[in-house]
């Protein structure tokens, strides 16, 4: 079976910074890959470079068996792979209903079925009753979960979540938390920014670690939380042997 | 509001009956700004992308259709097609340029305007248009050449293509072209993550939207008989052109033909008031000022705001 | 003139779309001082820079400020209706025939080697590279001068240090608008004016300033040169009337290949 997802050693770079240096990453089918690292580790350019809003200056993506090179974001998203954004981009001045439509509109292009896939989507994300509202009223995080519902409405078979939990209160992020383990147990693949740990731990299948561009480490959540050279990305060097007391 | 909108329908078909010759003429200015109007919206109220060299495709219209009128003896009912497609064609030009070099809002609007001075100053400089002195077509009042003797008939024509594009407009919004061009204006990156090709909604939009309003330019030129680089191409026209949808109400279908009602004949009243005494141009104070006071006070335009009154005094 | 206008783009990132009428504005009045007080436009100018600083100043106050946050589409419809008000109260004002104003300099012409030079221009370029060097050692060397330039670069930076962002950029406003009651005055004498000018002149700020780079002011000086050469050099060999032509073809260049301008910052 071969994988939803091959990166194959991207790179870009900004004049003289290495935003993302040789990442390469699989994923299959219905995972569940976390992506995490410090600030700046090159996160969302790494997303950017997925979902084709910047080309990479080398290597390679494939995605269910089709070359990303040179594609379009629109063109991704109808490939199957979708991105969220770290600052929510709502559309002010439209309702939930008529937000979501858009991204309905992707694989229903008649009105009416894609208003129809929309309310679905919204009562799924728990949004019912916002649907008339105009999106600018909502709070952050009914502004997160409209994001969710307007990608869930292109039908994706990736979803790339970019830090869905910031600004998020502890009883908010486990509702999203619960309710991206549904989205993912209903067929859809998930790969999540997140600096939220727990949240990463309890949702992800493997984590993929980033400093400085590059991945440094790769494996299953419990792996990952111990691995010395984690420790040393967060909390820098001298807390891999924490000093005797 | 359909019940509305029929009877305010069969009053507009009955009005030549009783009115006379002057006040057909503000119906048929009101109309055909109205028109005009109404094919900016694509583009301007819905997509957003702000053009203010509208006016270029108006000038390509009339002297295609008036040159081949008077040069081929082609008739302008179909010389208008052609001005259409040759406006449609330099609203493609425009458009991908803009849109491909990723020009949004100021630097599109200059981009707009800059066309549309190109076009006038090229139409200054030909003599086989007219040059400076215009291009002039010769009264015949002969229907195949788009030329009524009388103005009702005219009046007809204009209210037709005013509810022409008002229709095309509808249509548009009732599908996912007019959902998709909407959800543009509020947020192009957004659309592009949501599977939208922004690219080409924006030039579909512009296509239309420069086709319609050089069909327009057929009318202005059988209309007027004369054809001034200035006057056609200028600035002036373009101001005319966008300000009835932005104060009548961008983006909607009735905000341009709001607008119309109630600009044009403000214009035509402040036009014979301060008329007398090279007061010439004092409506245009008046747009200003009104233009200031929708920017602040009303920037969804006049027809939003009625509707939520209504709304209001339904309950 | 153009570096009125990139002042205010690069301290606000509004654009002006008055600023060619509000430089007519400034024509007329130097014409009014010229007829009615005998002061001569090249003395007079002071007095013009005064009168539209105040102008842009109170358009600041009143209209500009409520609208700094909203998107560009409406800042540049305000600032078009601005531009309708004033020219066509200029038009009802003084009627619509184009004006020139008399100063005894205008005649006074002398030779310069092979070149033919016209006095009044002469007086006119030379005070107009004095207003703008006078305007640079303002931003760099005054405490204004330097907020405003702050507050150009990070709007909120500069209010977080406690300036009072609104009043700088009602003083930005306003000096660009004086740059351009200054422009109207010098320029009065050689150009004959009339209210329709308005927006060709704002125009042509507009070409200067994007070939130059919105908000650089030594882009702001270099474009103005650049323009007036390549337009100058356009009347030479092709029609006078093309010479138009020549700086809206750059102009569509620019917009394409370099919006930024050649030492702009590019819109936020």
């Amino acid at each position: 079976m071969p994988p939803l997802l091959q990166v194959t050693g991207i790179s870009k770079r900004f004049g003289g910074l290495h935003a993302v240096r040789d990442l390469s990453l699989e994923m299959a089918r219905g995972e569940v890959l976390g992506l995490i690292g410090p600030n700046g580790a090159g996160k969302t350019t790494a997303f950017n470079l997925l979902s084709g809003f910047l080309t990479p200056d080398q290597g390679a993506v494939r995605f269910d068996g089709h070359s990303l090179a040179g594609l379009k974001p629109h063109a991704i998203c109808g490939l199957g792979l979708v991105r969220t954004f770290q600052i929510v981009r709502p559309f002010p001045h439209l309702s939930v209903l008529d937000n979501v439509r858009v991204g309905a509109l992707a694989r229903r292009p008649l009105m009416a079925e894609a208003r129809e896939m929309a309310r679905a989507v919204i009562d799924r994300v728990g949004l019912g009753a916002k649907t008339d509202q105009a999106a600018a009223g909502l709070t952050l995080p009914e502004r997160k979960r409209l994001e969710l519902a307007r990608a869930l409405a292109t039908e994706p078979t990736l979803l790339l979540l970019d830090e869905v939990m910031a600004g998020l209160n502890p009883t908010e992020t486990s509702a999203i938390v619960g309710l991206i383990q549904r989205i993912n147990e209903s067929g859809v693949s998930i790969l999540l920014i997140e600096h939220n740990m727990r949240a990463v731990m309890t949702l992800s299948h493997r984590i993929a670690v980033l400093n400085f561009g590059e991945k440094i480490v790769e494996g299953p959540p419990a792996a990952v939380a111990n691995h010395p050279r984690v420790i040393e990305a967060y909390l820098g060097e001298e807390y891999v042997h924490p000093p005797a007391r | 509001m359909k019940w509305l909108g029929a009877a305010a329908l069969g009053v507009l078909l009955l009005l030549p009956a009783v009115l006379n010759s002057y006040a057909v003429t503000v119906f048929i200015f009101i109309f055909f700004y109205a028109f005009l109007g109404q094919a900016w919206n694509i583009v301007g109220g819905y997509a957003g992308q702000l053009s203010a060299g509208h006016a270029a495709f108006v000038g390509i219209g009339a002297y295609t259709s008036a040159v081949l009128s008077v040069q081929a003896g082609l008739t302008p009912w179909v010389g208008m097609l052609v001005g259409g497609l040759l406006s449609a064609v330099l609203g493609t030009v425009v458009g991908y340029l803009g849109f491909r070099f990723g020009l949004r809002g100021f630097y599109f609007v200059l981009l707009t305007v800059a066309f549309a001075e190109v076009c006038r100053i090229v139409a200054l400089n030909t003599d086989a248009v007219g040059g400076a002195l215009g291009y002039y077509i010769t009264f015949t009042g002969n229907p195949w050449q788009f030329q009524f003797q009388d103005n009702r008939v005219y009046y007809y024509v204009a209210l037709g293509l005013m509810l022409i594009a008002t229709g095309i407009v509808a249509a548009i919004e009732r599908r996912r072209f007019g959902a998709y061009l909407i959800a543009i204006r509020e947020d192009e990156s957004a659309c592009e993550a949501l599977g939208v090709n922004t690219f080409r909604y924006k030039m579909l939009a512009m296509i239309v939207s420069s086709f319609l309003t050089g069909v327009g330019g057929t009318f202005y030129a059988f209309y007027l008989f004369s054809l001034q680089p200035g006057a056609v191409f200028g600035i002036p026209l373009s101001v005319e052109i966008i300000i009835r949808p932005i104060v009548g109400g961008a983006g909607t279908v009735m905000g341009p033909i709001l607008g119309s009602f109630i600009l044009s004949p403000l214009a035509e009243a402040s036009r014979v008031y301060f008329g007398q005494g090279g007061w010439t141009g004092a409506h245009l104070i008046a747009y200003g000022l009104l233009l200031i006071a929708v920017v602040l006070f009303l920037p969804q335009g006049a027809y939003p705001a009625l509707r939520r009154l209504w709304g209001r005094a339904a309950r | 003139m153009a570096v009125g206008l990139t002042l205010i783009f690069g301290v606000m990132r509004v654009v002006n779309f008055a600023h060619g009428d509000m430089m007519v504005w400034g024509m007329y009045l130097a014409w009014i001082l010229s007829t009615r007080a005998g002061i001569d436009p090249y003395v007079g100018f002071v007095a013009c820079a005064a009168a539209l600083f105040v102008m842009g100043w109170v358009t600041q106050r009143l209209l500009v400020d409520r609208i700094v946050d909203a998107p560009h589409e409406m800042q540049i419809l305000l600032m078009l209706g601005v531009a309708l008000v004033l020219e066509n109260a200029a038009l009802v004002a003084f009627g619509p025939d184009p004006q020139r104003v008399r100063s005894p300099l205008r005649a006074a012409t002398f030779w310069l080697g092979p070149v033919f030079v016209d006095v009044a221009r002469l007086v006119t370029f030379a005070l107009a590279m004095v207003l703008t060097l006078a305007l640079y050692l303002f931003l760099t060397r005054t405490d204004l001068g330097r907020t405003m330039r702050a507050a150009a670069d990070n709007a909120y930076g500069a209010l977080v240090i406690g300036t009072d962002v609104r009043r700088v950029y009602a003083a930005a406003f306003g000096i660009g608008a004086a740059c351009v009651g200054a422009a109207g005055a010098l320029v009065s004498p050689i150009l004959p004016f009339q209210p329709a000018g308005g927006l060709s002149l704002s125009v042509a700020s507009f070409n200067i300033v994007i070939i130059g780079g919105m908000g650089s002011l030594p882009g702001a000086f270099l474009g103005g040169l650049l323009v007036s050469v390549a337009e100058s050099l356009g009347a030479v060999f092709l029609s006078p009337s093309m010479k138009e032509l020549v700086s809206f073809s750059l102009l569509i260049l620019i917009l394409l290949f370099r919006p930024a301008g050649l030492f702009g910052k590019t819109a936020a």
